[in-house]
């Protein structure tokens, strides 16, 4: 059977928006050409179908997902959405396509070509989720402690949980630059929201002696005979460093701008960030 | 002395000590500060390269005894400092807040007799699990010659314990460091490797049961600063994993730090490329089901700085391959060049859904440059391969090496494995032969 393939779908750029996508291609036997946001439409002259977002479509097909494909299945999907993949709309509607064929063992066709570089997305996501684990660097401002990265991926639904649990007495925020999103974490509650620019006051002379610290200790470490920037650059890439302190970001950035009266949002405790089946989706919100 | 100061001295009398590895436990944070996890997670990378995952210092440099290769040896002139227990319980938390490090090693130099340092040091470890409720990962290093009992107390407080074995003989011990023996060294680690398997056997039982060094125990050795050959390291490293179930052994290139008769002279190099040779060898030993033996022997007792030791290893038992990556089983595609642990676990996987291609492989992510010499894909080679010694070399033995090797060649007759396993002329007949 033919699918029509001349056409365009825009959606809202949510998660539950991409289901209800492939909720209308299952529906309407299509497979639209491209999937769009607002932003990322560019004109074209295929006819277009804005497809609106409506929960009861997502939970269905969530729960498909779920219930057909498996675990691992769904996970790529969430992990797949988050990626910087240039078209995970495509990707991912051509993924859970194949995997309504052929049922859970979809995760194991690794040489399948969609399957192949979902999986390959997913797979830098995850490490570039990793890497900011440790190579995040926290500054504190009047007690609160405040990250700023700029990730390809957008990592923090993936980083919530680890930072969330490390640091589970302190207030905290990680902005990303990249995606306009910040976590802010207080007394047990997190959340994720969209915030266009941020400015932190500068360092304080005790924060600034605690890098100081931390600068010197970074050289100091280094055994000057084994001298190797070619494989420190290795595991550690130049693009992290304008965020790493040892690396001069404080003086660099130009975050450190304008003091910033109040950082932590007075309703972080409401619990806004949901996305369907928030129980198992890697944005849920919730009291830990 | 400025807290700026005691940092610089006690980290940089720290840094040749190899170990930097926060991995091997899972705890989830219980209220207090920090977690840890058991992948393990790198902080920064200094200029030299290594990973700094941990606050990496001596509680004090202040050491009574006299080893040769050390720099804190009593007998050198260097400026000596202490952390107060205090001090280095602050550092530690206010970088972990900061999230700079993933934890604290902690060793120190022996100062006055190892039971009073061993005692400083669980004051310190004892100030940050307590009172400042610390839950990330630590890592201390054994004081050989102290007591038991003070042992015991420290690897209830951390996550890894260390006894540095130094030197790889006992002869070499006693020739450079003859404050210590090599009993001292064995004791304080069978006695860890003993408490934490009966702790992991409590923990079966009860669930609150202490936990004694979690992540087990590690070691480290100089290599290059004595005679001994790879084949001894590796052997003993064998031993070491198998006798002691260490976590890992740790090699560390000699760095020439003082000038004795008894030393390698000041102006040699550190053997950077066979401490990067025996680190390969000692990840097949404990990931990939090689043992000492089947990689060296008497008459070939060290590494080849050409090849890796699993293509040195392949290339000496062409008997095995080709191999089918549709039909051989996970053990025999590890010690396939050009697969690793995770491309042997997805290739497992990906059979289940269908026949292997050369272009699939690619994808899994067998590195084909490596493995298409040793591999059938449904009983055919990768279509168009060409067997020159001239492509194998430059394929197995990479560009840098081979360039290298043919310089050397071409200044002197040098073949291919020297002492050689396998003649360049060798490999190329075994491998043209095979296929």
């Amino acid at each position: 059977m033919s699918e029509r393939r001349d056409l365009v779908y825009l959606y809202d750029g949510s998660f539950a928006g991409l289901l209800c996508c492939v909720f209308e291609s299952f529906y309407q036997h299509e497979r639209p050409e491209a999937i769009y946001t607002a932003e990322s439409y560019p004109c074209t002259l295929y006819p277009v179908r804005e497809i609106k977002t409506d929960p009861s479509h997502s939970e269905r097909v969530w729960h498909a997902i779920e219930r057909k494909l498996g675990e691992l299945a769904a996970d790529l999907t969430q992990f797949g959405f988050l990626t910087c993949h240039a078209q995970k709309e495509e990707l991912l509607l051509d993924f859970l396509k194949l995997g309504f064929r052929v049922g859970p063992q979809v995760v194991h066709m690794l040489q399948n070509e969609t399957v192949h570089t979902l999986t390959h997305a997913v797979r830098a996501l995850r490490n570039e989720a990793h890497l900011l684990c440790g190579f995040l660097r926290f500054s504190e401002i009047n007690g609160i402690l405040a990250a700023v990265i700029g990730p390809k991926n957008s990592v923090l639904p993936v980083l919530r949980e680890h930072f969330c649990d490390r640091f589970a007495n302190e207030t905290f925020m990680i902005f990303d630059r990249t995606h306009k999103l910040a976590l802010f974490y207080q007394g047990g509650y997190a959340r994720i929201v969209p915030v266009e620019s941020l400015s932190l006051p500068a360092p304080g002379k005790k924060e600034k002696s605690w890098e100081a610290l931390w600068k010197r200790f970074h050289e100091t470490i280094a055994i000057e005979g084994r001298l190797n920037p070619r494989c420190q650059m290795g595991h550690c890439p130049k693009r992290y460093w304008g965020y790493m302190t040892e690396f001069g970001a404080a003086e660099a950035a130009s975050f450190f701008e304008q003091p910033q009266p109040e950082l932590i949002p007075a309703d972080i405790t409401e619990n806004a960030y949901r996305s369907p089946r928030s129980s198992r989706l890697p944005q849920s919100a919730g009291r830990r | 002395m400025e807290l700026i100061d005691k940092l610089t001295i006690l980290s940089d009398a720290a840094k040749y000590d190899v170990a930097c590895t926060s991995s091997g436990t899972d705890r989830k944070g219980e209220g207090g500060l920090g977690n840890a996890m058991a992948c393990g997670i790198c902080h920064s990378f200094s200029a030299d390269g290594r990973c700094i995952s941990l606050l990496k210092v001596l509680q004090s440099n202040a050491c009574s005894y006299d080893c040769q290769y050390c720099v804190n040896r009593v007998s050198n002139d260097t400026p000596r400092a202490t952390f107060t227990s205090r001090e280095l319980a602050e550092l530690t938390i206010g970088f972990y807040r900061r999230n700079y490090i993933e934890g604290l090693f902690l060793s120190s130099a022996v100062v006055g007799s190892p039971d009073a340092t061993c005692e400083r040091m669980i004051k310190t470890l004892e100030l940050l699990r307590g009172e400042y409720r610390f839950g990330g990962y630590i890592h201390a290093k054994a004081i050989p010659g102290a007591d038991s009992a003070l042992i015991e107390r420290m690897g209830l407080l951390c996550d890894r314990m260390s006894v540095n074995i130094e030197l790889p003989s006992r002869q070499s011990l006693q020739l450079l460091a003859p404050d210590k023996s090599k009993e001292a060294i064995l004791r304080p680690m069978r006695q860890i490797s003993f408490k934490a398997a009966e702790s992991s056997a409590d923990l079966m039982r009860y669930r609150h049961a202490p936990r004694f060094a979690p992540a087990g125990q590690s070691t480290q050795m100089i290599i290059g600063a004595t005679p001994e050959s790879d084949f001894q390291i590796m052997r003993l490293s064998e031993g070491l994993y198998r006798k002691y179930g260490l976590k890992r052994v740790f090699y560390s290139a000699y760095m020439p730090v003082a000038e004795s008769s008894l030393l390698p002279a000041p102006s040699t190099k550190p053997p950077l490329l066979r401490e990067h040779r025996l680190y390969q060898a000692d990840w097949l030993l404990r990931y990939y089901g090689f043992s000492a033996g089947e990689l060296l022997d008497e008459k070939n007792p060290n590494l080849n700085l050409y090849v890796d030791p699993k293509c040195s290893w392949a290339l000496a038992h062409m008997e095995h391959f080709p191999l089918e990556i549709n039909r051989a089983d996970y053990e025999e595609l590890l010690r396939v060049p050009g697969i690793g642990v995770r491309s042997a676990q997805r290739i497992l996987k990906a059979r289940r859904t269908g026949q292997i291609t050369w272009e699939g492989a690619k994808k899994i992510g067998v590195v084909l440059k490596r493995a298409q010499y040793f591999l059938t894909f449904s009983g055919k080679m990768v279509p168009g391969l060409k067997i020159s010694p001239e492509s194998v070399l430059r394929a197995l033995m990479g560009e840098r090496q081979a360039d290298i090797f043919k310089e050397q060649a071409a200044g002197r007759q040098l073949s291919l494995f020297d002492p050689p396993p396998v003649t360049r002329e060798e490999a190329y007949q075994c491998l043209n032969g095979e296929i």
